[in-house]
């Protein structure tokens, strides 16, 4: 069996096959601030007298946080007092993006978790099966405790080999989503095996796993996955999961890590990938660092690394995925090199990534920048341009006003 | 089941961004505001062009990126009746179903922007303007019951919980 195979039939208590739909109990779910409002409109509207939420139930205000204007001010107003009145836990503003936390505290390896978020398949670098929902989705889960799922078909990922200096998780996933495309994983899930990467190169390629249309992003659960629940202290959530050695899946991929370069996701598909030295020289405007694909300890370390004593030359925006992880930077002096290098610290949470607040473009402008998309309009203004590459590769290019390949500096 | 409507076309990678951009992020609590800025980005004016009963008509993975369910949501309230395309992205193809939005894969190649289309739920869509019929694959039997009991919230209610649907189903 597969991964998502796997995990699947343990919570439906019978072997599931591809193709067919079952009904399973949801671990943990969440909701944030563009789609919690929602939710629970639909939650209203389905007449149930007493809801079974899942005990592991999060609601984030992370995508306007805080709040910008006086209707996100209301709609934060609705979550905080429905998380109240419903036993709900509530991660307030400050705390930080939804995976990241629900990584950090939630999730345990073999969980079903349902966010109403599409990069929920984030918390497939932990071993669980995760997946982006709409609101009436995660209004029946907060009602019934129950989704229904179609077991889905998977492409096996074999990453071998280490990656050269200047190449990092993300230029990995860019790698693979130039390579099959914006569709290429549809209504399947992406699993990923051989790999010694640590838990936050996890996150950040399960985070982008929906960028080619995958449902899930998955990772065994393995020593790394302990020690990283062992870090935060949840040793005990841990327990081993792999795919079987006969799994089935329907695509076989082989990644040497070795062979990839730094690569830049050009507007407005994630899937225009080249490698940064084709592009270099090109005048960028802002660079923007963080959100849940990049905004973890190590990328904010590594562009602590190339920025130290020196001056950017573009707005630089930081934004560290979480509270914890904003600490941790503080206490190991990250902050600090990055504010004197000209970085602005956004609080935690998703920061400019979804075009709300905080480093809107101008018409015209080009940012370079460390999130998951680069749409037409994403960043706030359908008149700019977003690129799209690892923290190494924004805080070189941050540091010429133009893209610039890492390996030229480190 | 017979619908007929104009087609208003697209091309391939139509992202949640473009139909609802983040920037009226403000907006989703006031869905019928929101709706009025569907399609902006694509096709400037787009609300003010459509007829009741049109239908959007996209290429390969339509509704690519968020799980913004307030996507299909305006589609619907702006009054468009089915989305065509000739691939989905799966969250915004389960959110149109879980809010009763007809959504048909289709080869959209022979449709052109303002094509006038007959679809027939049986399977198969007629080009007035070409006179060709398009085959589509119906939905299958649980997404077409959702479908039918007017989305998912509707379709817990008359089943009473998620249980019983799906042992319905397998009775069925």
């Amino acid at each position: 069996m597969t991964l998502n195979q796997k995990i699947i039939s343990k919570k439906a208590g019978r072997p599931v096959k591809e193709g067919e739909i079952v009904i399973v109990d949801v671990d943990a779910c969440f909701l944030q601030d563009g789609t919690g409002p929602l939710a629970i409109k639909r939650l209203k509207e389905l007449e149930i007298e007493k809801i079974s939420p899942p005990k592991r139930s999060i609601i984030f205000i992370d995508h306007s946080s805080p709040s910008p204007n006086l209707s996100l001010s209301n709609d934060h107003k609705l979550l905080r007092d429905f998380a109240g009145e419903n036993n709900i836990i509530l991660s307030d503003i400050g705390e930080g993006v939804c995976h990241q936390r629900m990584a950090e505290d939630f999730v345990k390896p073999a969980d079903i978790v349902i966010g109403s978020d599409s990069h929920s398949c984030t918390l497939g670098a932990l071993g669980a099966f995760a997946t982006g929902m709409g609101s009436s989705d995660l209004a029946v889960i907060l009602g019934l405790g129950k989704t229904y799922l179609k077991v889905c078909e998977a492409i096996l990922v074999e990453i071998t080999g280490k990656f050269s200096k200047g190449v990092y998780a993300k230029d990995l996933i860019l790698y693979l989503i130039g390579k099959i495309g914006a569709d290429g994983a549809s209504y399947k899930a992406l699993e990923f095996k051989g790999c010694e990467l640590d838990m936050e190169e996890r996150l950040t390629i399960s985070n982008m796993a929906i960028e080619c249309g995958a449902k899930a992003g998955l990772f065994p659960s393995d020593e790394k996955t302990r020690e990283f629940l062992k870090k935060r202290k949840r040793e005990n959530d841990y327990l081993p999961l792999e795919s079987d050695e006969d799994a089935e899946y329907v695509e076989k991929i082989n990644i040497d890590a070795s062979s990839l370069v730094p690569y830049i996701s050009l507007p407005h598909s994630v899937d225009n990938v080249f490698e940064v030295s084709e592009k270099e020289g090109l005048k960028i405007d802002q660079v923007f660092i963080g959100t849940c694909t990049n905004g973890r300890v190590s990328d904010l370390g590594i562009a602590a690394e190339i920025l130290k004593g020196k001056k950017a030359k573009t707005r630089l925006l930081i934004c560290p995925a979480s509270k914890n992880v904003y600490l941790s930077a503080l206490k190991e002096g990250i902050i600090e090199i990055l504010i004197e290098a000209g970085a602005v610290i956004l609080p935690p949470g998703c920061g400019p990534c979804v075009g709300i607040h905080q480093g809107v473009l101008a018409d015209g402008e080009i940012c370079l920048s460390t999130a998951n998309r680069n749409f037409k309009g994403r960043m706030g203004n359908p008149n700019s341009e977003i690129y799209l590459c690892s923290p190494a590769t924004a805080s070189a290019s941050a540091l010429y006003g133009k893209i610039t390949d890492p390996r030229e500096i480190l | 089941m017979k619908i007929s409507g104009y087609a208003h076309k697209f091309g391939d990678d139509v992202s949640t961004d473009i139909i609802i951009p983040g920037r009226f992020f403000h907006l989703r609590s006031n869905l019928v505001e929101l709706a009025k800025h569907l399609m902006e980005d694509a096709m400037p004016g787009f609300i003010d062009k459509i007829k009741r009963g049109d239908f959007i008509v996209g290429g390969k993975n339509f509704g690519c990126g968020s799980s913004r369910e307030h996507a299909p949501t305006i589609m619907k309230i702006a009054g468009i009746k089915a989305v065509l395309a000739k691939s989905f992205a799966r969250i915004f193809f389960r959110n149109a179903i879980n809010l009763g939005l007809l959504v048909i894969e289709c080869d959209t190649d022979g449709i052109e922007d303002g094509d006038y289309l007959t679809i027939d739920g049986d399977g198969f869509i007629e080009n007035k303007r070409t006179g060709k019929r398009i085959e589509f694959v119906p939905l299958s039997p649980f997404m077409k019951k959702i479908l039918e009991d007017g989305g998912l919230i509707e379709y817990v209610k008359k089943h009473k919980g998620i249980y019983s649907i799906f042992h319905y189903l397998v009775q069925k």
